[in-house]
This record gives structure tokens, C-alpha cells and sequence, in this order.
């Protein structure tokens, strides 16, 4: 985890429109993250936080505006990615390997996450909170200096949301950039608020 | 390219799990199995047809695969956390066509042995199916991976990847059942030259059907 402070991390949304079904979900939007700031982006449900998540991790074209990103950026949303029938922990080391991480990263991520326990189970057999961990879990192991977390504490219990605060915090110490979009507040600190509002622009 | 190999035998077994690797297989061989009951046990006449219709056989069992190829994996986020990853949509597509020519193309090879047998093709015959089909099958898992994910998502995406493949797979057809003429040499170097051309664009072809896909 020292890797990344070899260089700075920093991510900077300019005058960003994105423009999708024939609309503008997002329009005229700035925002700027230096190294270990969490992010808070709200807003209603259809505001437009997933998009944007999925935009800053480079998955959809932008409409005009520029996106910088110094680090790498790791994303975890409702989609869990993770091979139904491989056991927690097989499933998690085919994108530790593809990250470049070690074993050792996947078991610490997972003991972050509160999941040792299932590593033997198959992923179609955990429940939803478990599926939700694991999906952070992933993102705990990528080592990526950008965590892009859509809707984060869904389906988490108290205890699970409580090792999710201090993943993110130990991430924000060592100069990581957290966003979390939620619609309730976050319980912990978060360096800045992006409220994404539900005005919707004609085309 | 360690990289590239783990995914590539992550394609051999999904298709292993999802019963992709058999099931054309299984199919190829009971066309080869029910045609004879069709014509009748004339010798001389499955020796002629028999080529040709072991050819129709490996073209339509490409399409028995294309719901599994691409959807699943869109479905669940796996081409997102690629993508992610600096993985290009088209070297995505290279992944899933070498899956699909290990997974597939690969056994439709020996089962064509095997169908030839119960068909009781003559050995020469034989040797320029294999040769033919070699050729033809990077081509006809290139078409599957794209139209696969041209479809992917889509209402009646196997009818749809039916008609799909039909135009696009006939020179193919073409010029492979020439090849079991008696004088195959032309055919054989129209078929490699189209194969050739088609296994090398589909790559691109399919890059942006996934990338059109995502938005």
C-alpha cells in the first residue's frame, strides 16, 4: 500500500456533460479530489451519481468537459463481477491477478471486510450483504488509488458498515481518493459534498 | 500475456461448466448420425452429400453458443471491471474468439473425425474436411463472438444471431463445400482468403458492438 504514494493522486471534473437517452444527466458539473479526500456525492434517486461514477471510471463517453485522473481507479457498483460457481476467495484472486496483487492482498482485504469465514463458499450462495462485501472486497484488494463506491452501505449490517468506514479511512491516511455516492449521509468525515440535483435539461 | 491466458482459460471453463464445449459437439455428430437414416444406406451418395452436410452441421452449430458468450459477462460486470482494467473492447474480443477456438472450433475438429466415420466418408475427403474446416472455423468464431455481442441483451437474441449469421457465413459455406469437389485447390485458397479476412476483422467488429453495448 506504499506503492501509490510513489505519485500523486488526483482527480479533476471540468464544466463535465454527460448526455444519455436524449438527455443531460449531468451538466455543467466540477469537482476536484486531491490525495486522501473522501467524496460525497448525493442526490434523489435517478440524479445521476451512478453515472457519473461509471464516467469518472471511464466506461462512458463524455459530451463535452474534461476528466483528469492521476491513479488508478477501481469501482465497485450493483454489478458484483464475480464468477457465480468459484469459491470467495478463488473468485477474488482471478482479479488480484489481474491487478497485480498478491494472495496476501485478497486475505487481508478479505479479513477487512469481515469474510474469511466464507472464502470457501461459492458466490451464489451468499446473501446479500456477503455479495456486497465481496464486491468491496475486490476493490479493498486492487490496490487502485481511486475507490469509486456506488451506493456503498445498501444491504450492509452496522458492524459490516463500521469495517467499510475504517477500509476508507485507512485508504484516505495513506493519500487514497474515496467517492461515495449515497443518498443517506455517510458516517463518517467526508472531505466535500457533491449534490447532483434532478433538474433535467432539454436537449 | 500470463493475464491473457488466465482469461482465456476462464472462456474454457465457463464453456466447460455452461455445457458450451459439448453441446455443438453433440449436435455436429447427430447430424452426422441422422442424415444416413435420411438418404438411405446408399454408399456412393453419402459420400458425395455427406461433406457438405457435415459443413452445414460445424456452420450451425457456431450459433448454438452466442447466449453464453457475451451477455452473461455484461450481466454480471465483468466487461466493466476489464474495461476498467485498460482492457480494450477488442482485446476482450480476441479473448472470447481463442476461448471459442479452443473450446469449440478444437473439439469440432475431432468430432469431425468421428463423423466422417459414420457417414463414411473417403479418407481424401476427409483429409480436405479437416483442412477446410481448420480453415473456416477462426472465421465462424470470430462471427460468433460478434454477433454475440451485437445481440447481447437484445429480445430473441438467438433467432436474431440466426439470421445474423446466415448471410455473413455463406462464402464460407461457399467456398468450403467447394473444396470437396475433386479439384479442390481454387476453393481451398478462396475459402483460406475469406476466412483469413473474416477472423482478422472480426476482432474490430465486435470491439464495437461491445463498445456500442456499454452506452
Amino acid at each position: 500500500m506504499t506503492v501509490r504514494q510513489a505519485h500523486r493522486t488526483s482527480l479533476n471534473l471540468k464544466n463535465v456533460a454527460i448526455f444519455r437517452g436524449n438527455r443531460f444527466v449531468l451538466d455543467h458539473l466540477n469537482l476536484a479530489a486531491m490525495e486522501g479526500d473522501t467524496v460525497w456525492i448525493r442526490g434523489a434517486n435517478g440524479s445521476g451519481k451512478s453515472t457519473l461514477l461509471r464516467t469518472i471510471a471511464g466506461l462512458l463517453d463524455i459530451h463535452s468537459g474534461t476528466v483528469d485522473i492521476i491513479g488508478t481507479v477501481a469501482l465497485s457498483d450493483e454489478n458484483l463481477a464475480l464468477e457465480a460457481n468459484l469459491s470467495l476467495s478463488k473468485a477474488l484472486q482471478f482479479w488480484a491477478f489481474l491487478d497485480n496483487a498478491t494472495p496476501q492482498d485478497t486475505t487481508l482485504s478479505m479479513t477487512a471486510m469481515d469474510i474469511m469465514s466464507l472464502s470457501n463458499v461459492p458466490i451464489r450462495y451468499l446473501s446479500t450483504g456477503q455479495r456486497k462485501r465481496a464486491g468491496l472486497a475486490r476493490v479493498l484488494a486492487s490496490k487502485a488509488s481511486i475507490w469509486l463506491l456506488d451506493e456503498p452501505y445498501n444491504g450492509l449490517d452496522s458492524a459490516s458498515s463500521a469495517s467499510l468506514d475504517a477500509a476508507i479511512i485507512a485508504h484516505s491516511n495513506v493519500g487514497g481518493i474515496t467517492l461515495l455516492a449515497a443518498h443517506q449521509s455517510p458516517s463518517i468525515n467526508v472531505s466535500q459534498s457533491v449534490v447532483l440535483d434532478r433538474q433535467v435539461h432539454a436537449a | 500475456m500470463k493475464k491473457f491466458t488466465e482469461l482465456v482459460v476462464r472462456e474454457i471453463r465457463l464453456a466447460w461448466i455452461g455445457g458450451g464445449l459439448w453441446l455443438p459437439v453433440v449436435f455436429y455428430l447427430a447430424v452426422a448420425t441422422l442424415f444416413p437414416f435420411v438418404t438411405g444406406p446408399d454408399k456412393a451418395l453419402l459420400a458425395r452429400t455427406g461433406g457438405g452436410i457435415l459443413w452445414i452441421a460445424a456452420l450451425l452449430s457456431t450459433l448454438l453458443p452466442i447466449e453464453r458468450l457475451i451477455l452473461p459477462d455484461r450481466q454480471s460486470g465483468f466487461l466493466d471491471q476489464l474495461n476498467i482494467r485498460g482492457w480494450s473492447d477488442e482485446l476482450i474480443a480476441i479473448v472470447k474468439i481463442v476461448g471459442q477456438l479452443v473450446a469449440f472450433a478444437i473439439p469440432l475438429l475431432l468430432a469431425t473425425i468421428i463423423a466422417s466415420a459414420l457417414i463414411g466418408l473417403p479418407e481424401s475427403k476427409l483429409q480436405t474436411l479437416l483442412i477446410g474446416l481448420a480453415f473456416a472455423l477462426p472465421a465462424l468464431s470470430g462471427l460468433a463472438v460478434t454477433i454475440s455481442a451485437l445481440t447481447a441483451g437484445l429480445n430473441g437474441a438467438s433467432a436474431l444471431g440466426g439470421l445474423l449469421l446466415v448471410p455473413l457465413a455463406i462464402p464460407i459455406l461457399i467456398f468450403g463445400a467447394g473444396t470437396l469437389s475433386d479439384d479442390p485447390g481454387n476453393a481451398m485458397q478462396l475459402l483460406a482468403a475469406t476466412a483469413v479476412a473474416m477472423a482478422a476483422l472480426s476482432p474490430f467488429a465486435a470491439g464495437a458492438a461491445l463498445r456500442a453495448g456499454r452506452n
